[in-house]
């Protein structure tokens, strides 16, 4: 415990860290994802190519070579250094950056469940497309893309301590920032993963009874 | 992309409309890398002298280790994550309490524990009290930590969605537990969840890339040092391109390699069988199960566009 309460300063800048980490790059993907999504199940061809090839690249590239490129390669192009502020302004990008991947093809999917029939009904019986899509499409998808988009954010949470590898504190780099206090290593890295099973459970938990409440009747 | 539930055929209105959006998206497209070419340019990046260093045959053999140091902590990993997956997912689904609550313990600790920390654990953290590994063997046995768990989750998703038809034939010929498991449940199961099964193992090949945290000398690891070379006019942006080509490339291929299985795979009727019979809802904590769900979501729509 003394390793936790001798040093709960850093501790608590660690876990606010790690928080704005997880909601400015859960913002960033959630605003870029959801376009991105939006393109990919558009009628315009080009747009849907554009956002096929961004989902087809980013979801093949590390995490760690997106932080790597948004830490060291994007910097001295736009002439930024990467400190302070900047580095944790960089590092949220490139969590959005890579997670919009996941939360754009999430929403596709949860688009593709709703039966063809079910627009078609509502086409058939007059409703332009604004109403087709806020009375009978979107709240459908809505309700089947809640439980995939919690795990989306969980993958983010955990993705969050990839920043740690890039000098911006986090959860993450506790071990790196307490070692230097002579704590003992293993004790601080045992209590990170502590946190983090307890921080899974909770989102896990919020994603059942979620799923509970959001089931589509079918 | 027929079929699509949002759109009508477009009229002539929709038509021009489309065409506008189209041109905007190029237009935006090609803004952006109007605006990275100008700052490669204004910072010099084009200059012979950043990129002079990958004319040297020493420096594309160092990559050459590198890309293999990546390779093979991926491919022992692979194979021991699809090994411990197998374990603990027959682990998971035992009859005996005494087994499946540990068992399913560790799952669910391994699963939310980041496996960077993971990493971090068993670099930092083990000699601490005495246990030192190479880093070679940290990002193997963190990817096989981490995987493992995932796939035993995939694999166990696999077997409970089977119809319980399945079983009660396998016994009702005869078999034993563990034929059931190994002869009736586990081999439709694989099958069924092969898509999410070959992506999770793309999952692995990306995750070595955390190895460059902690030290590990693969391809991120050689971009940053050949990025610090200050007799080579210090080429971080270039080799971050070639590197990142590079990683990409690997990914790339292999989810290829993936695809082209899974659609040899989908020819089988026996695959298209457990297919069908499971089709689960799967949704909850990794990436996996996102990209299980949108996989299933995508075999929903193979599907659809046949019965058409």
């Amino acid at each position: 415990m003394g390793v936790i309460t001798d040093n709960l300063d850093l501790w608590g800048e660690a876990l606010l860290g790690t928080l704005q980490l997880f909601f400015g790059g859960g913002l960033v993907a959630l605003i870029l994802g959801t376009i991105v999504g939006a393109m990919r199940v558009s009628p315009v061809p080009i747009a849907r190519a554009v956002g096929t090839f961004y989902v087809n690249t980013i979801r093949n590239t590390p995490l760690t070579l997106v932080f790597f490129g948004f830490a060291f390669a994007l910097p001295p192009l736009i002439e930024v250094r990467a400190s302070g502020p900047a580095a944790m302004g960089f590092a949220i990008a490139a969590l959005g950056v890579y997670t919009a991947t996941y939360v754009a093809e999430t929403i596709r999917s949860g688009i593709n469940t709703v039966p063809v029939g079910q627009a078609e009904a509502a086409r058939a019986i007059g409703l332009t497309f604004g109403q087709v899509m806020s009375l009978v499409v979107l709240p459908q998808a809505f309700r089947s893309v809640i439980p995939p988009m919690m795990s989306v954010f969980i993958a983010l949470l955990k993705n969050t301590t990839v920043a740690a590898g890039f000098s911006v504190l986090n959860l993450g780099s506790m071990r790196d920032w307490l070692s230097e206090r002579g704590e003992n290593q293993l004790l601080v890295i045992v209590w990170v993963m502590v946190i983090f099973v307890a921080l899974v459970m909770l989102l896990s938990w919020a994603q059942r009874n979620l799923e509970k409440r959001w089931t589509v009747a079918r | 992309m027929s079929g699509s539930v949002l759109y009508d055929v477009p009229g002539p209105r929709a038509i021009i409309r489309n065409r506008i959006i189209g041109i905007l998206t190029i237009v935006v497209v090609l803004g952006i890398v109007a605006f990275f070419v100008w700052r490669l340019f204004a910072t010099g990046q084009f200059a012979a002298s950043k990129w002079e260093a990958f004319s040297y045959t020493r420096i594309w053999e160092q990559i050459a280790i590198g890309l293999w140091n990546t390779v093979s902590a991926f491919a022992l990993a692979a194979v021991g994550a699809l090994a411990v997956g197998f374990v603990l997912a027959i682990g998971r689904l035992s009859d005996h309490a005494w087994v499946r609550w540990p068992v399913t313990a560790v799952v669910e600790f391994l699963r939310a524990v980041p496996v960077l920390v993971m990493m971090f654990l068993l670099y930092y953290g083990l000699p601490v009290i005495g246990i030192r590994m190479p880093s070679y063997w940290v990002v193997v046995i963190a990817l096989v930590a981490y995987n493992g768990s995932v796939l035993a989750e995939v694999i166990r998703a696999g077997v409970e969605a089977l119809p319980r038809g399945q079983r009660e034939a396998g016994y009702a010929i005869g078999l034993r537990k563990s034929g059931v498991m190994r002869l009736i449940l586990l081999p439709q199961a694989v099958r069924a969840m092969m898509p999410v099964i070959l992506s999770q193992l793309v999952v692995t090949l990306k995750d070595t890339a955390l190895g460059f945290i902690i030290t590990y000398e693969e391809l991120l690891f050689f971009a940053k040092r050949l990025g610090a070379a200050a007799t080579l006019d210090s080429p971080i942006i270039q080799s971050t391109i070639v590197v990142g080509a590079i990683y990409i490339g690997l990914c790339l291929l292999l989810s290829g390699a993936a695809r082209l299985v899974e659609k040899r795979m989908q020819k089988s009727p026996r695959v298209r069988a457990a297919q069908e019979a499971i089709a689960p809802r799967l949704h909850e904590g990794t990436d996996t199960e996102v990209i299980a769900a949108q996989e299933l979501a995508h075999l929903d729509d193979v599907a659809k566009a046949d019965g058409r």
